[in-house]
């Protein structure tokens, strides 16, 4: 397999309801040409509904769809040629491998010979390589998954769409899969809009992650402006831990009960902030030192052995909780102070993120 | 004691063993009694009837063993003529109820899941009515007075009472009226486990509404199609009531001849034999048929 000519995504004010209950409100949303985009977002928050919409499997109350510089929103889903990933694969029961992967192929009047020749280049590019003549029944869930997408990309669409691929695999065999589809992404080079419920799936495979909620996009970032700057609360919440503690802020001064901190960036408009702490980024056992460095005293009310980490929870003199995760290597958890005990919790200023409280 | 026994310690030994393999047992018998009364009915009302049927078929009229009543089936040409007869009205009704039965469980396993109960409902409805009536109820719409006759006449449709009924037209629309839901049940429970996000993927890969019917939902609506299709017509080899009502005596089945060899001729070896020869060729039939596909699709299971 080469790499194919992709194209870029352009959707524009599509909306989409159900009687009362809003699916899609006004998606705007740009995939660059080439580029690996997740829609992430809880279950029921319209990612899935945006990607039906994408291929045409649900029809939108309006809006605008450009692949590349057509508008295919009212075009039929057989006719939009974009490969596609079902959740639970839809291979076909009465096909074997190979018919399943040569059905596209087929249908685009591509000669026997031909077939032949590039189901099997495709069946060698997912590693399958010799099993054409299985049955589906036959396949493991991880192969079932490889076939489903040797069949979304045999036809070297421009555009992929994967619909959750990998939630029906175990953990082990997800997190291959995450990493093999990557390098397929890298040396196929098609636009790929790639849909899951699991923040860190989407912060591992993606160029660019949209987090949807309620219908809407809340922030469109690369993986690590969405966990190191998320726009609001929800995507702070929803992509990795978080802790929220209420901050006053007077002019560019910010206090934490009575405590100044220091932070990454003040608001521009006086809206209503929170401080977002990620666990991992707070320490407890060894304190940050320096001038950037914040630190809050609270009492110890847990110690949580995790295995590779641990965890300390705290109480602030105001009642607010604060959260300290760390590597449990053995010099760390000498460290750990006891329950009961107050303690430094200090992080610093490039990790204290003000982020709105609203929704969006 | 200056030795010591070691324990054998084996699977079938170790503790408690003995008495857990003994409750698996009980547990097994007392399962097998639960189907003891089904198991009776079955010897009682099938196996033995089988047996005297097949015991009678080979006793000749003066109670000696012979094979007189199968020598009479293969020499009188009447005989082969009226199992002819039963394959051909067994083909012919299987036939129509494929083509009016599949486009109508197709429709069904599109609508909603309500919609569709609501006009299963008035499939199965003749269902629930009996068998007689239904069968004299089609003499009543069809005979040379009937409903269909004198309202064709009254529309200008045509001039003479049309010959409906008392011949194999007339058959042929009461089997096939009373045999539809046997095939639309299957089908549709076949139709309604295909999952939809097969047609789906087939569109996404290129195919037309119309083609992707034909390359994906069809094939996997087969099994259905083939088990209601062998059940309409193992039942239909088997049918008295309606060739006999609206035959008009044109119509001799196998089961019509049973009649009338016991009514008429008193001759129950006759009878016999040809309840012998039909439910061997019934059996036949669904060996071969079971070699084609897996009988398990004929208790409405779906594709997997």
């Amino acid at each position: 397999m080469t790499r194919a000519a992709s194209v870029p995504i352009a959707v524009r004010g599509v909306a989409k309801s159900y009687g009362k209950v809003v699916a899609l409100d006004h998606v705007d949303l740009d995939v660059q040409s080439g580029e690996f985009l997740t829609l992430l977002g809880p279950s029921g928050s319209g990612k899935t509904t945006l990607l039906m919409v994408l291929a045409g499997f649900i029809r939108p109350d309006e809006g605008s769809i450009r692949f590349g510089t057509s508008e295919v929103i009212r075009l039929a889903p057989h006719k939009r040629d974009v490969g596609m990933v079902f959740q639970n694969y839809a291979l076909f029961p009465h096909l074997d491998v190979a018919g399943n992967v040569a059905f596209p192929l087929k249908l685009r009047g591509v000669g026997a010979q031909d077939i032949a020749r590039r189901v099997e280049t495709v069946l060698e590019t997912v590693k399958l390589a010799g099993f054409g003549a299985r049955r589906i029944h036959e396949l493991s869930g991880g192969q079932k998954q490889r076939v489903a997408l040797a069949r979304a990309i045999v036809f070297e669409p421009r555009i992929v769409l994967m619909d959750e691929p990998l939630s029906a695999l175990d953990r082990k065999l997800r997190e291959l899969m995450q990493i093999e589809l990557r390098q397929l992404h890298d040396k196929l080079g098609m636009t790929t809009i790639y849909v899951t419920h699991d923040q860190r799936e989407a912060i591992t495979m993606s160029d660019r992650v949209a987090v949807i909620a309620g219908g809407r996009v809340m922030q469109v970032d690369t993986p690590r402006r969405i966990y190191d700057r998320p726009a609001n609360r929800f995507v702070a919440e929803f992509v990795g831990e978080s802790t929220f503690l209420g901050v006053d802020i007077d002019g560019d001064k910010c206090s934490c009960g009575g405590t100044p901190i220091r932070v990454a960036a003040l608001p521009e408009a006086a809206r209503s902030m929170l401080l977002m702490l990620r666990p991992e980024r707070v320490c407890v056992a060894d304190p940050h030192r320096g001038d950037e460095c914040n630190v809050l005293q609270a009492q110890v009310t847990d110690v949580i052995y995790q295995g590779d980490t641990y965890l300390v929870q705290g109480l602030l003199r105001d009642g607010a909780r604060i959260s300290a995760r760390g590597i449990s290597s053995a010099t760390a958890l000498a460290r750990v102070p006891a329950v009961g005990d107050m303690a430094p919790f200090s992080f610093a200023a490039e990790d204290a993120v003000l982020v709105s409280d609203a929704a969006a | 004691m200056a030795t010591i026994a070691h324990p054998v310690i084996s699977a079938a030994s170790g503790t408690n063993a003995r008495g857990l393999r003994r409750d698996q047992l009980r547990e097994r018998i007392a399962l097998l009694s639960l189907c003891a009364p089904a198991l009776l009915l079955v010897l009682v009302t099938m196996l033995l009837p089988i047996a005297w049927l097949f015991s009678l078929s080979f006793t000749a009229d003066d109670g000696s063993l012979s094979l007189v009543h199968y020598r009479r089936m293969l020499e009188q040409p009447s005989y082969a003529s009226i199992f002819v007869m039963t394959f051909k009205v067994s083909l012919i009704t299987t036939g129509i109820c494929v083509a009016f039965g599949y486009p109508l469980a197709y429709v069904l396993s599109q609508l909603p899941r309500r919609a569709a109960n609501l006009c299963l409902i008035a499939v199965m409805l003749p269902f629930w009515t009996s068998l007689l009536v239904r069968t004299y109820a089609w003499l009543v719409l069809l005979q040379r007075q009937g409903l269909i006759n004198s309202w064709g006449i009254r529309l200008g449709l045509w001039d003479e009472p049309l010959a409906l009924v008392n011949n194999l037209s007339g058959t042929l629309v009461g089997m096939v009226h009373i045999m539809l839901p046997f095939l639309v049940l299957p089908l549709l429970g076949t139709m309604r486990s295909i999952d939809h996000d097969y047609i789906k993927a087939a569109a996404n890969l290129g195919a037309s509404p119309t083609r992707a019917f034909w390359s994906v939902f069809f094939p996997l609506s087969l099994p259905g199609l083939f088990a209601g299709a062998l059940i309409v017509f193992i039942i239909c080899l088997g049918f008295y009531v309606t060739p006999a009502v609206l035959g008009g005596g044109k119509v001799i089945m196998v089961s019509n001849q049973i009649a009338s060899d016991i009514e008429l001729f008193f001759n129950w070896g006759a009878a016999s034999s040809l309840g012998v020869l039909l439910l061997a060729l019934t059996l036949a039939f669904l060996y071969i048929a079971s070699r084609l596909t897996r009988l398990e699709h004929l208790v409405g299971e779906g594709s997997r």
